[in-house]
């Protein structure tokens, strides 16, 4: 909570310090800040998305007749409906619905966390900590999947023009990288690999933070300390990525 | 773990079973209104109304993370104010580009 950790020295000018003007502890706005900052790099990925994808020819015709072509932008759901072992079924979306769900799920875990630190309840904390650990690897482990996936391809491949040594040829394309893809146009694939990866780095980099908390709490740093802000600090990162995968679900999932 | 001389003495105090239960509770929302945007993703036809929708529901779920689960719904004016109008123009941003994207198509 804000009020427990702001700080204000009465008799003071507001100028000499020891004065919290937004009523919050100066890290905590600084995180604040900073993924203020870090939401314009996501919202760069995303409008460049957006302004690239609408330039591009959409798909017209049923659903149920889509096949990958060059000339149209592909449809989502008819691009990501793998499930891991269940090769062959069309489960279009819900690898990533599950995806999504256990995110949510470890982002409840964190806020349940902070709620136990403002009780300082260790033992709470601890436990917390280690479900939004488990969480964030599972999320990483489902995103592993899916870009081998990606990269692999499906069973049919794509006629794709591609420019080799000076000229344009025909050839039969499986999968993605930057260069080539079978799903559509080449941005769709540098797409997907810079807006996804961008985000599970976070994802990586906020488990990696996560743990450093719950090695904390258990060597009892916070408990020493009298307050458990730094829960709250990385607990506002962690909600910041899961409100990032929102944004990413919607808008290279759904749209 | 190394044992501590000065371990000082902490009062735990026992769960906020109402705080607790609201936190659930906007789980449960973030969880529906997703099952929503997947109703739609399969039942409508792709268009500019269902994605005016997605979006929409987009919205609620990014106001449900960021005023309860990062609280700021409980912070000063003046912190909610300088987060959320930096985001309002990064909106305008998104609309102008997506504009410029149908007006100048590559194909």
């Amino acid at each position: 909570m804000a009020h427990s950790t702001a700080t204000a020295v009465s008799g003071k000018s507001v100028w000499d310090g020891g004065d919290s003007p937004m009523n919050a502890s100066y890290g905590k706005l600084m995180m604040w800040f900073f993924l203020l900052s870090d939401a314009f790099t996501f919202s760069g990925l995303l409008i460049t998305y957006g302004l690239v994808r609408s330039s591009h020819q959409a798909y017209e015709g049923l659903v149920k007749d889509f096949t990958f072509s060059t000339e149209y932008w592909p449809i989502p759901e008819k691009v990501f409906e793998a499930v891991p072992f269940l090769h062959g079924y069309e489960l279009p979306l819900v690898f990533v619905g599950i995806m999504t769900f256990i995110l949510i799920m470890s982002s409840v875990t964190m806020v349940l966390a902070v709620e136990a630190g403002h009780r300082m309840d260790r033992k709470a904390v601890e436990k917390w900590m280690l479900w939004t650990i488990v969480g964030g690897l599972t999320f990483l482990g489902c995103q592993a999947w899916e870009w081998t996936h990606f990269i692999v391809g499906t069973d049919t491949p794509t006629i794709v023009k591609d420019f080799v040594n000076g000229q344009w040829i025909t050839k039969e394309v499986t999968g993605a990288n930057l260069h080539i893809n079978q799903y559509g146009p080449q941005p769709f694939a540098d797409f997907f690999f810079f807006i996804t990866g961008f985000h599970g780095f976070h994802v990586f980099s906020g488990v990696l933070l996560n743990f450093l908390i719950y090695y904390n709490t258990v060597t009892g740093v916070y408990e020493r300390r009298g307050h458990y802000e730094m829960v709250e600090k990385v607990g506002l990162y962690w909600h910041f990525v899961d409100l990032v995968w929102v944004f990413v679900f919607t808008f290279f999932y759904l749209v | 773990m190394a044992h501590h001389a000065h371990e000082p003495e902490v009062t735990v105090l026992p769960p906020d079973k109402e705080k607790i239960k609201k936190l659930w509770t906007v789980a449960g929302i973030l969880g529906i209104v997703t099952a929503i945007e997947f109703i739609f993703a399969f039942t409508m036809a792709a268009g500019t109304l269902r994605t005016s929708i997605f979006v929409a529901l987009t919205i609620v779920k990014a106001a449900y993370i960021v005023g309860e689960f990062m609280h700021l719904r409980y912070e000063t004016k003046v912190l909610f104010w300088s987060i959320l109008i930096p985001v309002i123009f990064i909106v305008w941003m998104l609309v102008a580009f997506v504009y410029e994207g149908i007006n100048m198509p590559v194909f």
